[in-house]
C-alpha cells in the first residue's frame, strides 16, 4: 500500500526512526545476548529519556504534595502536576481543562463511569451498549453494574473481518433504553479502528451517550474530542510513553458536573462537617486524595515529547509499519493474522498452527523478541474467533521496518522447528 | 538463517516433549472412572481436565486428561500419565513434590531416595526451571491430578 498517498502534501511523511530510538535508554539493552525487539508496546510502551527526566528532576529540585501547601515547593509542584491537564486539554482538544479527571489508571477511569455515571445518573431498565471486542476492563464494570442495577448490558456484533457491525449495533439502540455507549477506539487484539464518528452520531440520534476506550487509538492518531462529538473519553499514561499510575477521563462540563463522586477522601471536598460534606468542582470532585503528583509531571513529558514529533509522522509511520507487517507476517504459510478490518491500528495478532501462543513467544523471547501472548485480556474477543490465545506484536514510535523482518524471519523458523 | 538458532532451546522443548506434545497418548476421558478434576491456570488461561480410575487394589488403574494449552502443558500431563499408573496415591503425592521441587529448581534431590526410576521419564521437563513463567506450564496437570485424588472438584496452579 502506498503511504504517501493517505498523507497530505506539505506534512512530514515518515518519523526519523532511528533519532527517535535515541531517545529510548531501554532499546539499548541486550536480551539473552540478542538486541532488543520490543514488540510489546499496546501492553506498556517504553519511556523516552525526557519522561524519566523530568521525573527525576521533579523528585530532586520541586517535589511537595500539592494543591494544599503555602510553600514554595508546593507552588511550584502543583503548576507542574496541573500542566498535565493543560497538555491533556490539548492533546484531546477539550473545550475546557476542567473537563480532564485525572485517575490512576484507564480501568479507574472506566470504572469511575460506571459508578458515577452508571450507578450516579443512569435508572435501572437502562442499558449500556459495549462491542464484541473490548478489553476485560470495558466489560467488568459493565457487568458489574448490571447485577447491581438491573442495567441491562448489550454487546454489539463484530464481523468476520473483526470491524463492528454497524446494523447490529444500531438495532441495539432502537428501543431508546441504551443510556450509553461505551466502546474501544482501537481495538488492543484485533488493530481495529471503530468508526467514532458514526458511532456517535447513531447513539446520538437515539438519545444515547458515548465514552470511548481510547488506550490504544491515543497512542497512534489525533483525538479530538469536540470533532467526535463524544460525551467521554479515557485513556491511560504508560501507553502514551508515559509512567504508570496515571489514567485520564475526559468529560463534558455538564455531565461531569451532573456526576456524584467515584471515591471519597481529602482533595475532593468543598466542607467537611459530620453531618454532611459538599463536594469540591469538577475535576477535583473526582480526585479523592493525593494525586498521582510525578506521574502528571511525567505524563506531561509525554504529551509534550508525542505533540513535538507530531501525530501526522505517527500516524504515517504506524500505517507504514501495519503494511508491512500484514504483508510480510501474512505471507507465512501457517500464520494466521486476527482481523482483516479496513481501518486498522499498529497491532497484530496471530496464530501459528500446531504451536500454542505461548510456546511461540517462548521461541521469539530466545531472539530477543518481546511480544504478548494469551488472551490479551479479551477473552469474549478470543472465543469469537475461537482461539484460546494469539501472540500478539505491537508497534510504537520507535519500532523499525527491520524488526518486523526479524520477527517474520523469526516467525518461519517457529514453524519449522513445531512442525 | 536456519532453525539452529533455536538449539539454545532444545533443553526446554527437548523431542521428547515435542513428540509427547503433539501426539499424547493418554488425552483422552475416561469412559468409567472414580475421580476427576479441572485444573486452571487464569493467567494465561491454560485449563486442564483429569480423569482418574482406581485398580481393586486402590492404585491408580488408568488416568486421562483433556488440556487447553502450550506444548510443554500438554507434554507434561501426558508424562505425567504415564508415570502414575500402577502408582498408589500417597507414591504419587511423593512424586508430584520431586517434580515439582524439579520444575522449580531443575534439580531432584528426592531422585536419590528411590524415585529416580519415575523421575527418568519426568526428566526432560526439568529445563521449565530457567523459564519461571513457564513452571506452572508443567505443574498444572499434576495440581489437578493431586486435587482428584483428594476428592477436590478444582485446582489453581496459581
Amino acid at each position: 500500500m502506498n503511504v504517501e498517498a493517505r498523507i497530505p502534501l506539505g506534512r512530514p511523511l515518515l518519523l526519523d526512526v532511528e533519532r527517535i530510538r535515541d531517545d529510548f535508554p531501554i532499546l539499548r539493552q541486550k536480551v539473552r545476548g540478542k538486541k532488543l525487539v520490543f514488540l510489546d508496546s499496546a501492553a506498556s510502551a517504553q519511556k523516552p529519556r525526557v519522561v524519566i527526566d523530568a521525573m527525576r528532576e521533579a523528585m530532586e529540585t520541586q517535589y511537595a504534595n500539592v494543591h494544599r501547601g503555602l510553600h514554595w515547593m508546593s507552588e511550584r509542584t502543583t503548576d507542574a502536576y496541573e500542566a498535565c491537564r493543560d497538555a491533556v486539554a490539548a492533546l484531546l482538544n477539550a473545550r475546557d481543562r476542567h473537563e480532564v479527571v485525572i485517575t490512576r489508571n484507564i480501568t479507574e477511569s472506566l470504572n469511575l463511569m460506571a459508578h458515577s455515571y452508571g450507578r450516579g445518573v443512569m435508572k435501572p431498565g437502562q442499558a449500556v451498549v459495549i462491542s464484541g471486542m473490548e478489553h476485560h476492563s470495558n466489560i467488568i464494570p459493565w457487568q458489574m453494574l448490571r447485577d447491581e442495577r438491573g442495567i441491562e448490558l448489550r454487546v454489539a456484533p463484530i464481523t468476520d473481518a473483526g470491524e463492528l457491525d454497524m446494523d447490529g449495533f444500531e438495532a441495539l439502540l432502537a428501543d431508546g433504553r441504551v443510556g450509553l455507549v461505551s466502546m474501544t477506539h482501537m481495538s488492543n487484539v484485533l488493530g481495529t479502528y471503530t468508526p467514532a464518528e458514526r458511532i456517535v452520531q447513531i447513539a446520538h440520534a437515539y438519545g444515547a451517550k458515548v465514552l470511548f476506550d481510547g488506550a490504544q487509538a491515543v497512542v497512534h492518531r489525533r483525538v479530538d474530542v469536540q470533532a467526535l462529538d463524544c460525551d467521554f473519553y479515557a485513556f491511560t499514561g504508560h501507553k502514551l510513553y508515559g509512567p504508570t499510575g496515571i489514567g485520564i477521563l475526559w468529560g463534558r462540563r455538564e455531565l461531569l458536573d451532573a456526576m456524584p463522586p467515584f471515591l471519597g477522601g481529602g482533595e475532593m471536598i468543598s466542607s467537611v462537617t459530620y453531618e454532611r460534606s459538599t463536594w469540591a468542582e469538577v475535576p477535583h470532585k473526582f480526585e479523592a486524595g493525593t494525586p498521582p503528583i510525578l506521574e502528571g509531571i511525567g505524563l506531561k513529558a509525554a504529551i509534550d515529547y508525542v505533540q513535538a514529533i507530531g501525530y501526522d509522522a505517527i500516524a504515517a509511520h504506524e500505517s507504514s509499519l501495519i503494511d508491512h507487517a500484514l504483508a510480510r507476517i501474512g505471507a507465512i504459510e501457517g500464520v494466521r493474522i486476527l482481523g482483516q478490518a479496513q481501518d486498522r491500528g499498529g497491532v497484530v495478532a496471530f496464530a501459528v498452527d500446531r504451536a500454542h501462543a505461548h510456546d511461540v513467544a517462548t521461541l521469539l523471547d530466545r531472539q530477543g523478541i518481546a511480544v504478548r501472548a494469551g488472551h490479551h485480556c479479551a477473552e469474549p474477543l478470543m472465543r469469537r474467533f475461537n482461539l484460546d490465545s494469539t501472540a500478539r506484536a505491537s508497534f510504537a514510535i520507535y519500532t523499525t521496518r527491520e524488526e518486523i523482518d526479524f520477527l517474520a524471519d523469526s516467525l518461519t523458523r517457529v514453524r519449522e522447528f513445531f512442525k | 538463517m536456519s532453525s539452529d538458532s533455536f538449539d539454545d532451546l532444545r533443553d526446554l522443548y527437548q523431542e521428547v516433549i515435542l513428540d509427547h506434545g503433539r501426539r499424547p497418548r493418554h488425552a483422552h476421558r475416561l469412559e468409567a472412572f472414580d475421580a476427576s478434576a479441572k485444573g486452571d491456570n487464569p493467567m494465561c488461561g491454560d485449563r486442564i481436565e483429569v480423569w482418574v480410575k482406581y485398580a481393586p487394589d486402590g492404585t491408580i488403574g488408568d488416568t486421562g486428561f483433556q488440556a487447553r494449552g502450550c506444548a510443554i502443558s500438554v507434554a507434561s500431563a501426558d508424562l505425567m500419565a504415564e508415570s502414575v499408573i500402577g502408582r498408589s496415591k500417597s507414591d504419587t503425592r511423593a512424586l508430584f513434590e520431586a517434580f515439582r521441587e524439579m520444575a522449580r529448581t531443575g534439580i531432584c534431590p528426592a531422585c536419590d531416595a528411590g524415585l529416580a526410576a519415575s523421575m527418568e521419564r519426568l526428566e526432560p521437563l526439568a529445563g521449565v526451571h530457567e523459564y519461571p513463567s513457564r513452571v506452572k506450564c508443567a505443574t498444572l496437570a499434576w495440581h489437578a491430578l493431586v486435587a482428584a485424588l483428594d476428592g477436590g472438584k478444582e485446582a489453581s496452579s496459581e
